[in-house]
């Protein structure tokens, strides 16, 4: 067993430590995210008419929403298929940010009680497995979620934080509900991915819900298909007051910062 | 694609009822017959001829198309397809389960999404559709169910109870899920026993059905992508690329060659990381914590390559018709490679010291096994079936793509337990980065994309050895692009099928190591 002791220092003596400065500094190491597209304005100027529609048209879950000279991005839809970035002439600008979760709810945020241990209980609710797999990266020495006072939990009934990945399939349903209902109060509901949002490219039909809202109350939302670790953590920092809210307000002054540049 | 002609013929007494249809590219032969004809020609292609089972294609078009699909495991050789066409009327078909245990799922699933009937199956119902939650006689997947709306009635049965099998004195129940630990995907287990050991294990999936197959229908062919991508988004380029190549069958759509090159290289370095990922938590199961956190850092490191090369974690959005969505420049694809095999020798040492444990070598050997005869009958695929001493692997008896070009090894072990399913997954991360340095070598100048085609109506398989297994994805299309039928077979549907008989005859605490060790994903058997 000792090897194991000795190589594990060897390691962090070689290597340095690992984990990421988040939130006490960005992390801004390439391929920590995916980024998503930033809403654009689109001038008639160096454009024809109709330019934005067509940059729209072509989002296939209808993500972007061309109006009055401009291209709006819900990024509750959003599944990162790069079609408005890298087909066609004219393209979306790209952001490689993770500050995502949006506080939803008036009462998103746990009280002062749970600023240093907080339990979650993560649900999967039929993602494609990449969501659940960003999930469990936060444990991952590159991420220690566990430094920051965050713990996953198998029993639901020492949860404060139900972290939801997938669109809702009928099928999970009840066990979705039973779960949260197992929890005990305060308890808040983090929905996790474009897919938990949004159905994403299964939902609505039959089977599958459009997003969770529809089989539990939500408090604060993740776009990402997947969300990458950081943007998870941010969530849970804003579940926990200890982060901003990325909210619609936000996504405008983006968009005024894009217009200053142009 | 295979070209080598098929020198077989149908036995005498079938001859004069049967219709033979070559592909004129000698990629397949179809054998068209009668409902009742199915079950001896099945299991002459599976016992004269040798074949393996690929699965079972049902396509309703005003008439019922009963497709059985066979794949040679030796030389590349074309496909068989035993095609039974009946009335739409009849909904009773003979089972072959009972000559080839591998359709056992299909014919289940068919069962329950068309409601078809398959008379010998020894155990049909609550399958896909759980019967405490829909009623019986739903069958989704027939073209007069709108699929977009949730059913006007549901009729769920709120007797139903899971099957026990396991009536022995003393003998209790032990359910696991659909949530259980702490972060895993949602499926139950039903566990018996009289004491210490799992007698039987059964499970029940499809909690995470999602209805793919159904909501394809209809969508251009491109946005049906999408969800390949998403059935396994761990495995998202495999999936997306055995699915593009169907497309490219139908379309005769030539892929040019740097796109080929970057196919294999992007399809390699998804393997590397998934099975480093497999190893994380294959050493998670046993508690060895320094061994997690060392291949846990290896895959978050091949994340953040993958991301930073293509612009996806996962590798979303690359794949497409005819080659792929973006090209990658030189150097950032030659520096991946160089990272990589920083990875993998650092990877290598991990394994060094793993086969030196051994507290761990006891919680993996001589557990959870699956003997070569098991993996026969039940057609494993993928580092499975290869921990079985069956060595299938489509980049080498069906080659796609560039493969056919490239020198590797299958690696294969003998014992069928944890030990050798965790062998062959370091050995195949050894293999990946040898294919993944060849591609570097091999990269062309020119572009990564053909120029778009207009739509051809057609129907054809595209196959990929996705790091899980053999992924068949079969699509047919109609003449403005739209997806009419699109079956999916992943390599997940295929190996939990004989996950029993891993987890049966083992104590209580292997469970989890052993269901480590399979590895596979839910959402893709789900999907
Ligand atoms: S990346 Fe794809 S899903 Fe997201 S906004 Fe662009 S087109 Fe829509």
């Amino acid at each position: 067993m000792s090897q194991w002791v000795l190589s594990g220092l060897k390691a962090k003596i070689k290597t340095g430590i690992k984990t990421t400065r988040y939130p006490a500094r960005p992390d801004r190491a390439p391929g920590v995210t995916p980024g998503l597209p930033v809403p654009r304005p689109v001038r008639s100027a160096h454009s024809g008419e109709g330019d934005a529609e067509r940059i729209a048209n072509r989002c296939p879950t209808g993500a972007l929403d061309a109006r009055e000279g401009r291209v709006d991005v819900d990024l509750r839809r959003c599944i990162h298929c790069f079609r408005c970035a890298r087909e066609g002439s004219e393209s979306m600008p790209w952001e490689g940010s993770y500050e995502w979760a949006a506080a939803v709810s008036p009462t998103a945020k746990l009280g002062h009680a749970f600023a240093s241990s907080v339990h979650i209980r993560v649900v999967d609710a039929g993602d494609c497995g990449a969501c659940l797999h960003e999930v469990k990266q936060l444990a991952n020495p590159y991420y220690n979620l566990h430094r920051l006072g965050f713990f996953f939990t198998p029993t639901p009934r020492q949860a404060d934080i139900l972290l939801v990945v997938g669109p809702g399939t009928d099928q999970m349903r009840e066990a979705l509900t039973k779960t949260l209902t197992a929890m005990p109060t305060p308890r808040r509901v983090i929905a996790v991915g474009a897919c938990a949002l949004s159905g994403g490219v299964f939902g609505p039909s039959f089977a599958c819900s459009e997003g969770i809202r529809s089989i539990v109350p939500v408090d604060i939302e993740v776009p990402g298909n997947p969300p990458p670790p950081l943007a998870i953590l941010h969530a849970l920092l804003v579940a926990t007051g200890r982060a901003q809210s990325a909210d619609s307000a936000s996504r405008t002054r983006q968009l005024d910062a894009v217009e200053r540049e142009t | 694609m295979a070209s080598a002609p098929l020198a077989l013929s149908v036995p005498e007494e079938w001859s004069t009822r049967v219709r033979i249809r070559d592909d004129a590219r000698g990629l397949q032969r179809e054998i068209e017959c009668r409902p009742e004809a199915v079950k001896p020609l099945c299991s002459w292609v599976i016992q004269t001829i040798g074949y393996a089972f690929a699965g079972l294609i049902v396509e309703e078009a005003g008439e019922w198309r009963l497709r059985y699909a066979f794949y040679s495991t030796e030389a590349p050789s074309a496909w068989i397809y035993i095609v039974a066409h009946a009335p739409h009327a009849q909904t009773r078909f003979s089972s072959i389960t009972e000559v080839i245990h591998a359709a056992d799922w299909h014919e289940r699933e068919a069962e329950d999404l068309f409601g078809l009937v398959f008379e010998g199956h020894p155990r049909l119902g609550d399958f896909v559709l759980h019967d405490d939650a829909w009623q019986e006689g739903l069958a989704p997947m027939r073209k007069n169910f709108d699929g977009r709306r949730p059913p006007p009635l549901r009729m769920p049965n709120p007797d139903w109870r899971p099957r026990r099998i396991v009536s022995a004195p003393g003998a209790f129940g032990m359910p696991v899920g659909p949530v259980y630990s702490a972060v895993t995907e949602s499926a139950h287990f039903l566990l018996e026993t009289v004491g210490e050991d799992v007698i039987r294990a059964l499970p029940r999936f499809f909690y995470k059905y999602r209805a793919v197959e159904k909501v394809a229908e209809g969508r251009r062919a491109d946005d049906a992508l999408l969800l390949a991508e998403r059935i396994n988004g761990l495995t998202a380029f495999a999936h997306g690329l055995a699915y593009a190549q169907a497309l490219e069958t139908i379309g005769g759509i030539e892929v040019p060659p740097r796109a080929a090159t970057l196919r294999v290289f992007l399809a390699e370095l998804e393997r590397l990381r998934h099975h480093v990922g497999a190893i994380a938590e294959l050493c998670e199961s046993t508690a060895l914590v320094v061994a997690t956190s060392q291949a846990a850092i290896l895959e978050e490191e091949l994340l953040r390559l993958s991301g930073a090369l293509t612009g996806h974690r996962y590798l979303f959005g690359l794949a497409t018709a005819g080659g792929l969505t973006r090209d990658l420049p030189d150097a950032e694809v030659a520096a991946a490679a160089v990272r990589a095999r920083d990875i993998v020798k650092r990877l290598d040492r991990l394994e060094r010291r793993l086969v030196r444990t051994s507290s761990f070598l006891d919680r993996l050997e001589e557990v959870g096994i699956v003997t070569e005869a098991e993996a026969r009958a039940f057609g494993l695929v993928g580092p499975i079936a290869r921990a079985s001493a069956v060595s299938r692997d489509l980049r080498a008896i069906q080659p796609y793509g560039a493969y056919r070009d490239y020198v590797f090894e299958v690696p294969r072990e003998a014992e069928g337990d944890g030990y050798a399913r965790l062998r062959v997954l370091f050995a195949e991360a050894r293999q990946s980065l040898r294919l993944m340095i060849q591609a570097l070598d091999r990269l062309a100048t020119g572009p990564v994309r053909s120029a778009d085609a207009a739509p051809i109506a057609g129907a054809a398989l595209g196959w990929t050895e996705a790091p899980l297994g053999a992924a068949f994805h079969w699509v047919r299309v109609d003449e403005q692009g739209r997806i009419l039928r699109y079956r999916i077979i992943p390599p997940s549907f295929v190996n939990w099928h004989a996950f029993h008989l891993a987890a049966e005859a083992f104590a209580f605490q292997d469970f989890p190591i052993i269901l480590a060790t399979f590895g596979l994903s839910v959402s893709e058997n789900d999907r």
